[in-house]
Order: structure tokens, then C-alpha cells, then sequence
């Protein structure tokens, strides 16, 4: 074993040559780590620098524009703790508060499906947990490349089962998410995961370190060499000379997961919150010990001294820069009082979770590390927790105008004209909803979520696939939240800004649809390389059409995660923000489910339908086209039609609502039918419930009713009784609503175009995984 | 009269706080109990939640059976006291030699989270008197190691000693011998369940009330109690 690089060895030799390039910082981040530490930095300082000043840790390209998030926030009573925090905190009613964040484990889970896919649960859950509230609930968003692609068949199953093993066995229900296919993902898949805590507002928990004198301890699984900044940096002959024998080359870039141990951490912890013994807290996740010290010091405005030989290790040949570095899984930071010690050991041993104290808060300003006698790091905390800036150029791709102008309304001939009028147009509709409905984006998604447990700890209202996930939190009052998370790739390659609105829109509307109040949002940004100057100007669009939408809407960006560098090659992916909606239910007896539960009920569609094709599932599925330009935001239209479901849900006046997005009226009638009621598959059941609709004999026809994806639309069941109470309050909202028919029969039925019976349109729906994925 | 449910929560349980919603909601007292302690707080009957005790590390229920609660459970449950283990708890039960058989994975090597209707077998035994034999109620399966197995003797003998505690009415989602959802000792106090009765309490939150039976039919022992008497006496 070679002794380490030391602060006074850095002292001593400036001329040494370090890999500050194979560690991904460029020279003059290099040359300003030097100019600000007097010296060269230490490896272990290099390393700190490198990882927290990398695009993951630093949000170096992105940060100048997600402060639009806080700039333009919208007046907001509800946020407790935003951006900046581990999660944002938003108070939901009754002493509740609540904290949600989505965050993407993309690279990992192309790697190594499983274990990559069950570690991004396992980070994301930390995250919350680490802001003082218990996890109450998962959810995912997953895109992958086509679904009969041979490399799916290795993907999919292995990032589904990664989230089924390692969530069931937290025993988080898992209430929701999506699955979307597209050949633009083929190399690069996206696993973002959200998780959601409940906590009183007096639980808050911050990651500020305070009190010179208190304890640093770092508790959970020990240290091993996984993870270590995505392995190919360190193992670089420059930088392990003479380090650990063996193979290091070898050593896994993607982090093995022990949800056991998270079970045990989560139990642990709030155990500890219960007993007062947590002055700050901070999960280990990317850049491990490293960016716990350096963000908790920093944060606070302490210094911090802490000794790298009581780190608990799995491999003894770790050198410090890699035990800094190491993003072993299922560890938490904590600063205790020194008097609280004791019990906080003792909670963490009831638990079973090894726990050791690492150092104390200083008033020294200074990142202290010791390792085998010898100062290995001694910066300013706050120079690594904040990164640099990077200005990246931005610039609309020339080839936006040809995409833009090549609309599926050219298509007019081919499908949407007056030939739908003529014979054989309903068997031609009737066989564009079949081709719609066995589509991989509109398959019913049971094989995968019958993999999750939806149920544990016998909180949840409706999950998938319901429009939102609900959760009650108080089973006294009935309080409880709705999410709902959603991205569509092909909108938002069309128009970054509208399509990042549309996202916005949807998850609001689908959170609106369970008659919740949408209060707040997240959202994870996937976008290619940020080097890339057209994905730079998707990127900026995105940013400022989801700032400018959370303002007209009224509910504040809370936090969220960028993710970049998702390409194959130099192609990237279609820009991909995934946004998640938070909303509040002062009741959940009152949740709305969205499919037809009752027959005889009026069904009525909100809203205003245009022929908007423009990156519609329609378009690709029945024509494989994608151009033109997205259905048109309206977040006015958007707000009084959630003021509608929040008022006919409180009003009981509705039995189901359903927002309308991908796949138009037609899908959205057809999941209505084949999704039931809030239990959805009545085991031994029939099919669903079906229903009789007319399409208006009016502009813009037929094709469009069915299968426009104009925004700001809803189709519900009305209770009986309730329709005219029903249709003034829609009438005093100015929202517009057209009855199309009734609930009942076991049959789709658009009168005078075609009867699509529910088992030929169920075995379409939910035969595609299964014959892709098997039985 | 039975009142005070004993939930034991192991490292890993997860379905603790259901259980303990069901004992409440069906009016009885909840009582948590802890594997390390080798104390069972004198509790009439207690429940072996579900979950992943010791993260179902080399074998579910393996580790968990050796826990100190389980030094005292074991004879206690032998002497009669009312126990009813799911799914985990089930596993563990298996584990312990309390009940026959062993479950392994299911077929479809998935997890499999489900609402099931199960047929009831018997209401001879301590968890199944607010039944009707013969009776179908639904609950919700979701396990991934589910499907029960036992040599062809042990499934006669649990067939012959009206032991099937309830099977699957729609046919066997994971592989089940049988189409075994459940399993009583001979007795009848000590019952094993693959799905879980705790999630089918409350409409809002599950599919319907018909796991509430189990729950309330412990409150109630004395009829099984003479049943049971009556059974081992066969």
C-alpha cells in the first residue's frame, strides 16, 4: 500500500502531473481548483472536485436556467422547503406536509437493468427520507426503445423486475407512472423514479450542518469500491498507481442494491427524527462521502473534520480518494449532538444498522480529512459544493421549420377528409382504434404493474392505471394527495416550449381527473448532450416553457433533476421532461377513478376539440408520421377544467372523469370502458362496462373527435340526477360540455360509424406485453 | 374472550400496520410485539405479517424462525395459541415446522400482485368461524414466492383433515398444489395464508371487506376452540 497523497505532499511537489482530464475536468477547472486552494489539489481533492463539479453533482450547464423555476415561481403558500433541498416540502393541510421528487437512473439501468433500475429507487427513497418524512409511495416513468426490439426483451423485464424487487421489499406501494416505447431510446432508456414522504411540519429536516462540536456519523452499509465515479476515471493507470491490487478496470460502474438495508435505514431514521437526535441529514447518493461532507458543511456554513479509517469497508485496499468517491448504496449522513450520541447509536443498533462516528462540525470554514495520521483534504467546503458555470451555446436546429411545417394535416386526404362520411368509414375508423389500442403505447400495461405492490401499508386509493396515483394520508379525515408524472418525447421534439407545457398540462389534468387540487410539481429533464448546441436550445425551451406553465398555472416547481448526455452516438434522444404533479384531496371518499363503473350514466366530454394531429399517436401509429406541430396550449382552458372536476368530485356529482391525451377521445372512451372502477379486473369479471356514444355531425369531424389530441379535455361519467346540476357547473366555469351518449352494454358503440365488442378490444389491449414479454 | 393481537414485526416486515389496521377495524387490540424480544406480552393470538424479513435472504422465513420471539411462539403455538401467519408470516410458519409443506417461487418466476378470489375450506379453525365453508370471498395476492408444494401424502392428509384453509377459485396464480391458497395445522389454531385478508378490509382501499372474517373470527374462539377440540379428536 502506497501512502497517500497528503496535503503537505501537495505542497511540496506543484509540479506533479495529475489526470485532472481523464476525471472530466477541463483545464481551466483545473488551473481555478488550483488558484483557489494555493496549491495543487491532493487525489483525494481531486477526486472531491471532479465528482462534485461534474454535470451530474453541479448542474453546471443547466443551473443559469433552472432559476427561472424560483424567478417566476408563482405566489405559493403551500412550499415548506424548495429547490435546493433534497426535496422539495410542500404543506398539504391538517399539519401535513408532503415531499416528492422524481429523479432519472438512465445510464445505469442501460448498463444493468436490474440493479440499475432498483438503485434508482433506492436513491430517490433516501432523498425523501432524508427530508424527515416517511416514504409513502412510489412511482415510474419508462421509455425504451420499439417493444419488439431484441434488446427491449433485455431492458424492460430486467429494469421492471429491479423496481419490483427492490420497492416491494421496502414496502412502498408502487401507485403509478407510465411506459412509452420509442426507437429513440433503443440505446438509451429512461428510468426516472419518484417517490413521495409524509411528515408532520414540524419533522422538516434539513441538510445544514450546525454547532461546531457536533457529531458527524455515517450509518447504513459499509463502503465498497461500486459506483466509484462511474468506474472508468479511477481506474485510469495515472490515478490507482500503486493502488489496491486486483483488477480495478473490472470493478462495477453501476451499484448493487440491498433494499433490506433501506428498509431497515427507513425505520432507523425515523426512529431517529421521533427522537430528536438529528440536527441534519443527508443521503449518500452520487459522489457518495464526498458531496455529503462537502454539501452538509457547506450548506450550514460550518467547516467539518472527519477521518476516513472509521469508515466501515467491504474491500480494505480502498484508497481515500475512492472512499470519498464510492457510491456504495443504503448509507446516510447525520450531525448529532454530542449528548444525544448515545441514543443515536443505540437507535441505529435496535435496528441492526451499523453506524459509526466519522468526525464533528468545526468552526473552522474548512473540509478537514484525515486519513492513517495524514491531512488528505483540507478545502473550503463551499468551493466544491459549488461548481462552476458552464456557458453552452444554444441554437434552434435548422432542420425545426422543415419538421414543424410537414403537419399531418397534409394527411387530409389519406384519413381526416369527408371520406369518413362515406361507406366503409366506420370500419376504417373501428380499425385505426384497433391499431391505436394494441399499440405498445396504449397496451395495457398489467404486465408490468401486477409486478409491483400496489397495496402495502394499505394507504392506496387508485393506482395504475387510474389517471394519478391517490394515497391516503389520514385515515380520521379522509386527507390524501394525488401525482401523476408525464413526458411526451414526440410533442416535445416538435415544440420544446409547448411540448414542455403539454407534459405540465397533462399531469396536472390527470391529477385534476381524480378530483384533486393540483398543488406543486417536480420534474426530470432527459435531454442529450448539453455540448450538443441544438439540444441546448431544446433544453432552454423546456426549462422556460415549464417555468412560464407553472406560473399561469399557479403551482410552484418544487424540485427536480436534470438528466443529460442521453444519446447513442452523437444522436440524441427526443428531448424528454418528464413533469409530476402533486395534488391534494381533502377527502379521498371523493376520488374520482376513470373508468365506467355504473350503466345508464350520461357521459359528457369537456372541452374544446380541434384537428390537432401533430405528433398524435394516431399519426404514428395508423400513418408512422411525426412533424407538424403540437395540440395548442391553453393553461387558462386547463385550469377551469380542473376547477371542474375538484367542484363535481366534492359534489359527488360524477362516478368517473378521465383526461384525454394520447390516442384522443377514442382511447380514452375505450380505457373508460375496460378499466372499471376504482378496483380495476374484477377477478372472475367480465370485461368492463360499455357505452353508446355519438359523434357531433359537426366540424372537425369525426376523425378528429376520436383521435385529435387537443388538450384541456376530459371525458366523465355523470351520476344520475346530476346531469343538470352537472352542466351549470360547467356552464358557470366556461368550461364546454357535450353529452355523447350513456354508460352500458358490453360494447364500444359510436352510433352509426361501429360496435367494437369490450373482450375484442380487451384481448387487442392486453395481449401486446404479454406476446412480447411472455406470459 | 379473545382481544389482544399480538403483530410481530421482524427486520423486513412491511404489512405490520395493515395487520394491525384489520385487528383494530374488526375490533380487537393490536399489540406489537418484537423479534428480538423473547416476550409475548401475553397476547390471546398473534399474527405473522407479511413482508421480507431479513430480505428473504437465503431462504423466506429461514432467518426470521430463528428469531427470540420465535423461541416462545413456537411452543405456545404447539399448546394451542391462536396464529395466524401471511404470506411471510405463512413462510415463516412453514419454516418453523408449525405447518407442512414449504412455498417456492411462482410459476410465472414474477411477482404477482393481484386481487384473488379464494373459496373458503373450513371454519373449523381459529381464523375461519366467521365463515361459511364453501364461502368465496376476494383478497389480494402479492408475493413472489407463493406457490405452496408438499409430497402427495401431506396434501391427502391436509385434504382428509379438512386442513385446506381456502383455495385459489380461479384457478392457481402461481403454481399452487392443489390450488392452495391456505393451510391449518391439525388443530386449527395455527393457519397459514398465501393472500393477504388484511388488504380486503375497506372498499376504498381494497377490494371489498371479505378479509375481515379472519380478523374477526379471532376474537371470537370459543367456537373453534370446541371445534378444534372436536377436530383433533378425528
Amino acid at each position: 500500500m502506497s501512502p497517500a497523497d497528503t496535503v503537505a505532499e501537495a505542497a511540496a511537489t506543484p509540479e506533479r502531473q495529475q489526470p485532472h482530464a481523464a476525471l472530466g475536468l477541463t483545464d481551466a477547472e483545473y488551473a481555478s481548483i488550483t488558484s483557489q486552494l494555493g496549491r495543487r489539489p491532493t487525489d483525494s481533492e481531486l477526486a472531491i472536485y471532479s465528482v462534485m463539479w461534474s454535470e451530474h453533482c453541479s448542474y453546471k450547464s443547466s443551473r443559469k436556467y433552472l432559476r427561472q423555476f424560483a424567478e417566476k415561481a408563482p405566489p405559493s403558500a403551500a412550499l415548506l422547503a424548495g429547490i435546493g433541498q433534497n426535496a422539495g416540502v410542500v404543506d398539504v393541510g391538517q399539519g401535513y406536509a408532503v415531499t416528492f421528487k422524481i429523479e432519472s437512473h438512465n445510464h445505469p439501468s442501460y448498463v444493468e437493468p436490474f440493479q440499475g433500475a432498483a438503485t434508482g429507487v433506492g436513491g430517490i427513497v433516501r432523498d425523501v427520507l432524508a427530508m424527515g418524512a416517511r416514504p409513502v409511495a412510489i412511482m415510474d416513468a419508462l421509455r425504451f426503445g420499439p417493444a419488439d426490439a431484441p434488446d427491449t426483451r433485455r431492458v424492460l423485464p430486467g429494469v421492471v423486475g429491479g423496481i419490483s424487487f427492490y420497492g416491494n421489499c421496502l414496502g412502498l406501494p408502487n401507485i403509478g407512472g407510465e411506459l412509452a416505447f420509442d426507437p429513440c431510446y433503443a440505446g438509451n432508456p429512461l428510468v426516472n423514479a419518484l417517490c413521495l414522504g409524509v411528515m408532520r411540519h414540524a419533522d422538516l429536516k434539513l441538510a445544514q450542518a450546525s454547532g461546531p462540536g457536533n457529531k458527524v456519523v455515517l450509518f447504513g452499509s459499509p463502503t465498497g469500491p461500486d459506483g466509484i465515479g462511474g468506474a472508468s476515471v479511477l481506474a485510469s493507470a495515472s490515478f490507482d498507481a500503486g493502488g489496491a491490487g486486483g483488477d480495478q478496470a473490472k470493478r462495477p460502474s453501476v451499484q448493487v442494491g440491498d433494499p433490506f438495508m433501506e428498509k431497515l435505514l427507513i425505520e432507523c431514521c425515523l426512529e431517529l427524527y421521533e427522537a430528536g437526535v438529528v440536527v441534519a441529514i443527508q443521503d449518500l447518493g452520487a459522489a457518495g462521502i464526498a458531496c455529503a461532507t462537502t454539501e452538509l458543511a457547506a450548506a450550514g456554513k460550518v467547516g467539518m473534520t472527519v477521518g476516513l479509517d472509521a469508515v466501515p469497508l467491504r474491500d480494505q485496499g480502498l484508497t481515500p480518494p475512492e472512499i470519498l468517491m464510492s457510491e456504495s448504496q443504503e448509507r446516510m449522513m447525520a450531525i448529532t449532538a454530542p449528548e444525544d450520541l448515545d441514543e443515536f447509536l443505540k437507535i441505529c443498533a435496535r435496528w441492526e444498522v451499523p453506524a459509526t462516528v466519522l468526525g464533528e462540525v468545526t468552526d473552522t470554514g474548512r473540509l478537514e480529512v484525515r486519513w492513517r495520521g495524514d491531512v488528505v483534504v483540507d478545502i473550503p467546503p463551499a468551493s466544491a459544493a459549488e461548481g462552476p458555470l458552464c456557458e453552452r451555446p444554444a441554437q434552434r436546429p435548422p432542420g425545426q421549420d422543415v419538421l414543424n411545417a410537414d403537419d399531418p394535416g397534409g394527411l387530409a386526404g389519406a384519413g381526416l377528409g369527408p371520406g369518413h362520411d362515406a361507406p366503409g368509414a366506420g370500419e376504417r375508423l373501428l380499425a385505426e382504434l384497433l391499431a391505436v389500442l394494441g399499440s405498445s403505447a396504449a397496451a395495457d400495461k398489467t404486465w408490468v404493474t401486477e409486478q409491483y405492490d400496489k397495496d402495502v401499508r394499505g394507504n392506496t386509493v387508485l393506482a395504475a392505471p387510474h389517471d394519478a396515483g391517490v394515497l391516503r394520508i389520514d385515515e380520521e379525515s379522509g386527507l390524501g394527495v394525488a401525482i401523476a408524472t408525464d413526458g411526451n418525447g414526440r410533442y416535445t421534439l416538435l415544440d420544446p416550449y409547448a411540448g414542455t407545457q403539454l407534459a405540465l398540462a397533462e399531469a396536472y389534468r390527470n391529477v385534476a381527473a381524480t378530483g384533486a387540487r393540483p398543488l406543486a410539481v417536480t420534474n426530470c429533464l432527459n435531454f442529450g448532450s448539453p455540448e450538443d448546441p441544438a439540444v441546448m436550445w431544446q433544453f432552454t425551451e423546456a426549462v422556460r416553457g415549464l417555468a412560464d406553465g407553472c406560473l399561469a398555472l399557479g403551482i410552484p416547481v418544487t424540485g427536480g433533476n436534470v438528466s443529460f448526455y442521453n444519446q447513442t452516438g452523437t444522436e440524441p434522444i427526443q428531448p424528454t421532461p418528464v413533469v409530476g404533479v402533486l395534488g391534494v384531496l381533502g377527502d379521498v371518499r371523493d376520488r374520482l377513478p376513470s373508468g365506467f363503473s355504473a350503466s345508464g350514466q350520461q357521459i359528457v366530454l369537456l372541452g374544446t376539440t380541434s384537428a390537432e394531429f401533430g405528433g398524435s399517436l394516431w399519426a404514428q401509429v395508423t400513418r408512422g408520421h411525426l412533424g407538424g406541430v403540437p395540440p395548442s396550449v391553453d393553461l387558462d382552458a386547463e385550469q377551469r377544467l380542473a376547477a371542474v372536476l375538484a367542484a363535481a368530485a366534492a359534489a359527488g356529482l360524477l362516478s368517473a372523469a378521465h383526461d384525454l391525451s394520447e390516442g384522443g377521445l377514442a382511447l380514452a372512451l375505450a380505457e373508460c370502458c375496460l378499466t372499471g372502477g376504482s378496483r380495476s379486473a374484477e377477478p372472475g369479471g367480465g370485461p368492463g362496462l360499455g357505452c353508446v356514444v355519438t359523434m357531433p355531425a359537426e366540424p372537425p369531424g369525426p376523425v378528429a373527435f376520436l383521435f385529435s389530441e387537443s388538450a384541456a379535455r376530459a371525458v366523465v361519467a355523470v351520476r344520475p340526477s346530476a346531469e343538470s346540476e352537472f352542466a351549470r357547473l360547467c356552464g358557470s366555469h366556461g368550461v364546454p360540455a357535450r353529452a355523447l351518449g350513456v354508460t352500458g352494454g358490453d360494447a364500444l358503440e359510436v352510433t352509426g360509424l361501429f360496435t367494437a365488442p369490450l373482450a375484442e378490444l380487451s384481448e387487442v389491449r392486453q395481449r401486446t406485453l404479454p406476446d412480447l414479454f411472455g406470459g | 374472550m379473545t382481544s389482544r393481537i399480538g403483530i410481530v414485526t421482524f427486520p423486513g416486515s412491511l404489512d405490520d400496520v395493515d395487520a394491525s389496521r384489520a385487528v383494530t377495524r374488526a375490533g380487537g387490540t393490536p399489540v406489537p410485539l418484537w423479534h428480538g424480544d423473547r416476550d409475548m406480552r401475553g397476547v390471546d393470538a398473534v399474527i405473522l405479517p407479511g413482508g421480507f424479513s431479513y430480505g428473504d435472504y437465503l431462504r423466506c422465513g429461514a432467518i426470521a424462525r430463528f428469531a427470540p420471539l420465535m423461541a416462545e411462539l413456537i411452543p405456545a403455538a404447539s399448546a394451542g395459541l391462536p396464529v395466524l401467519g401471511i404470506c411471510n408470516g405463512f413462510q415463516i410458519l412453514c419454516e418453523a415446522h408449525l405447518l407442512p409443506g414449504a412455498l417456492t417461487r411462482n410459476t410465472g418466476l414474477h411477482f404477482v400482485n393481484r386481487d384473488v378470489r379464494i373459496t373458503i375450506g373450513t371454519n373449523r379453525t381459529h381464523w375461519t368461524t366467521a365463515y361459511r365453508p364453501g364461502e368465496t370471498i376476494t383478497v389480494v395476492l402479492k408475493s413472489g414466492v407463493g406457490a405452496y408444494v408438499a409430497d402427495q401424502r401431506t396434501l391427502a392428509e391436509l385434504s382428509a383433515a379438512n386442513s385446506v384453509v381456502a383455495r385459489y377459485a380461479d384457478g392457481s396464480p402461481n403454481g399452487s398444489a392443489g390450488d392452495i391458497a391456505g393451510i391449518a395445522n391439525a388443530a386449527g389454531n395455527v393457519v397459514g395464508l398465501m393472500p393477504h385478508p388484511e388488504h380486503a378490509i375497506d372498499p376504498l382501499t381494497g377490494p371489498g371487506t371479505g378479509g375481515l372474517g379472519f380478523f374477526a373470527s379471532a376474537l371470537a374462539p370459543e367456537v373453534p376452540a370446541a371445534r378444534a377440540a372436536a377436530a383433533a379428536g378425528w
